[in-house]
């Protein structure tokens, strides 16, 4: 810009204008950010919330949480895991679960379905959704299922098949998308190739979990850009763990980049099998009350699933992890 | 297609001379195109550790002198650059900071390190400088019930009487920090309107303070209440003299740090370990820990000057031994495999 006058390249330095006059920012409506109007929450609590927790929680406990959840205005709330037991003895009574629920109107109940044996065995006892598993990293895949990502892809194109023919929707969850305990840092490449390769195998929702919640605003920024170049947004959503407390900062920078369903679990249920002693799943009712205070609807009340938390804690006999709850019993 | 996907939802901008300057500036051009999330974040953030103050004045457990001293000497070796070290308000009203004079004589101060002291009136800011205190903070409150009550006077009232204290710390060249509380809610008043926020900043600073910090008293600012509160504030006080005083009473404190940050704050309160519950809800949490923070500004590759190791360390001590379990969620997760 050799020969303008100073002045005119002043003026025309977008950087020094906003320098000079932060307002500016304002009155041009840049930075004005868009959140999306709704978010549909998932409510993980009796499935992944109550698989990591030590107490085996009975089956009515159980039944009458997801009762209680069917009455907050949730539209999905993951019932149980069709897994063998022997790896999962919390979730060793999932046909007398979803047999046992009351299945309220305008709800689903998705399940977790491995394999195609827990698939049959999912929709003999009534599943209308299911869920498959996959992972962004190669060790927490074979550590975690035995099988290499591409081998459990294998598995999941079956499921999704037969789910398909029977008309059941499933919904893809990819691990570690933020983070490994064993690899460390995931490539986002690498997490939207796995989100991809789901999509395109028929699951009409991919939930993006920073398993050991590591992650920050920063990476879940990196991360999303790079995922929605394979996978629209719409079709996205964010699992986020709280265990080094950044998940709320890391649901809003989702929310910023249109993410607009969110898993959390009641009470923030669920320890993270990695970091023994710190939580694990982002609590609804912190996230409920967030998105609140955003004036971002999402049907859901809070007092309710703040009873239905109190209800999971007392049975587990523990105290909850939402610093909403908490704060709101402390009350003076 | 996720590029138009940004460039639908920044809602371009209906002003032409807007869309002109961005044609022409480059700069801005990878800001349209980039992190439209990662808006304009300050590169660097300060630090304002209030744990040795705001953080033991709200735990129950008295601290011996000597170890609230290690406690700001261990922080003064983390790259802390300000440290409120201790309040000179009276003893009978504030137990914990009574032996503020010995901790102000007794710390080793870092060069290139505050340590700020809280002066509710002339008499503590008198007694501040004579144990040597280099800079003093003031307190407002956005609400006229928690002024009453906190304090037993108006607002403006309270403000009268920082002017002595105003007027001696600029003869004595002490710069004065103010604080503004309940900046988006009252314990007694619910809801406050961020136009009373602005109006209480706009005093402070018009009366010399170099800085202003709004607190979030007692945690039920979300994203939402934190934006509306800043906007308003920012017409009337420049963003750089603008702190944010997150209290994470509802689990909210990360969102709105991220948000304020967002809207150009660069200046962050938190405290070690997460020290010092809410006095207005019995049980719960109070401040944001500053390893988490740490955690989140190092992870959006802002520098802090900060290592979080020596942080965690002073974390350490300190729960040891007040003997209660860190607040920091940073500080309890030790993956292990």
């Amino acid at each position: 810009m050799g020969n303008f006058p100073t002045a005119v390249k002043h003026c025309l330095s977008y950087e020094q204008l906003i320098k000079d006059y932060p307002w500016l920012r304002r009155w041009l409506q840049e930075e004005k950010i868009k959140y999306p109007e709704f978010v549909k929450i998932v409510e993980v609590g009796p499935r992944d919330g109550l698989q990591n927790e030590k107490e085996v929680v009975p089956t009515r406990v159980k039944i009458q949480l997801i009762d209680m959840l069917s009455g907050t205005g949730l539209s999905v709330i993951e019932a149980t895991s069709f897994v063998s037991s022997k790896w999962v003895p919390q979730m060793s009574d999932h046909s007398d679960v979803l047999r046992g629920i009351q299945r309220a109107p305008h709800v689903q109940y998705p399940v977790l379905t491995p394999n195609m044996q827990g698939f049959q065995e999912a929709v003999a006892a009534g599943a209308t959704e299911v869920a498959v598993f996959g992972s962004a990293s190669e060790t927490f895949s074979r550590k975690n299922i035995n099988c290499s990502i591409d081998e459990s892809m294998l598995k999941f194109e079956e499921v999704v098949k037969a789910a398909k023919e029977r008309q059941i929707p499933v919904r893809g969850y990819v691990s570690c998308a933020l983070g490994c305990p064993y690899e460390g840092r995931i490539e986002s490449a690498k997490v939207a190739e796995v989100a991809r390769r789901l999509y395109e195998i028929g699951c009409y929702e991919i939930s993006l979990a920073d398993t050991i919640g590591v992650g920050t605003p920063g990476s879940m920024l990196k991360m999303l850009q790079r995922v929605m170049q394979d996978v629209p947004v719409s079709a996205l959503a964010v699992h986020c763990h709280d265990t080094y407390g950044q998940a709320l900062a890391n649901i809003l920078t989702a929310l910023q980049m249109g993410v607009s369903v969110v898993d959390s679990a009641v009470a923030g249920l669920g320890g993270c099998p990695y970091a023994e002693g710190s939580s694990g799943n982002v609590s609804t009712e912190d996230v409920v009350y967030m998105l609140r205070g955003m004036g971002i609807e999402t049907g859901v009340n809070l007092d309710k699933v703040m009873e239905a938390g109190d209800f999971i804690c007392s049975a587990l006999n523990r105290e909850t992890n939402s610093k909403v709850s908490l704060a709101r019993n402390r009350k003076l | 297609m996720a590029a138009v996907v940004r460039l639908l939802n920044r809602g371009v901008l209906s002003s032409a001379m807007g869309q002109h300057y961005l044609a022409l500036s480059t700069a801005a051009k990878v800001q349209a195109s980039g992190l439209k999330a990662g808006h304009a974040l300050p590169e660097k953030v300060k630090i304002v550790e209030v744990g040795p103050r705001d953080g033991l004045q709200n735990e129950k457990s008295i601290v011996p002198t000597e170890a609230k001293i290690h406690l700001i000497d261990m922080l003064s070796e983390s790259g802390l650059q300000v440290i409120e070290a201790t309040s000179f308000v009276s003893p009978k009203w504030v137990p914990q900071m009574a032996d503020q004079v010995e901790v102000m004589k007794g710390i080793q101060r870092k060069p290139g390190v505050t340590y700020p002291v809280l002066t509710p009136n002339l008499k503590g800011f008198q007694a501040a400088v004579k144990a040597g205190a280099s800079e003093v903070a003031i307190f407002g409150a956005a609400s006229e019930l928690f002024s009453k009550k906190n304090i037993n006077c108006s607002v403006d009232e309270s403000l009268q009487r920082f002017d002595e204290v105003m007027k001696a710390a600029k003869e004595a060249a002490v710069p004065v920090r103010g604080y503004v509380s309940c900046v988006v809610g009252c314990p007694y008043e619910g809801k406050v309107a961020p136009e009373k926020v602005a109006h209480v900043a706009k005093r402070l600073y018009a009366m010399g303070c170099y800085e202003i910090s709004l607190g979030d008293t007692i945690g039920v600012g979300t994203p939402g209440s934190m934006v509306d509160m800043l906007e308003a504030v920012t017409r009337e006080v420049p963003v750089s003299a603008l702190a944010v005083h997150c209290h994470d009473t509802y689990g909210q404190a990360l969102a709105n740090i991220l948000v304020a940050l967002q809207m150009g704050i660069s200046v962050v309160d938190s405290s070690v370990a997460g020290l010092g519950g809410c006095p207005y809800a019995q049980g719960a949490s109070g401040n944001v820990a500053t390893e988490d923070v740490v955690y989140m500004l190092h992870g959006l590759g802002i520098q802090t000057g900060v290592e979080l190791s020596k942080l965690m360390d002073a974390g350490a001590f300190i729960c040891r031994t007040l003997n209660r379990k860190s607040s920091s969620k940073v500080a309890q997760a030790t993956c292990k495999l």
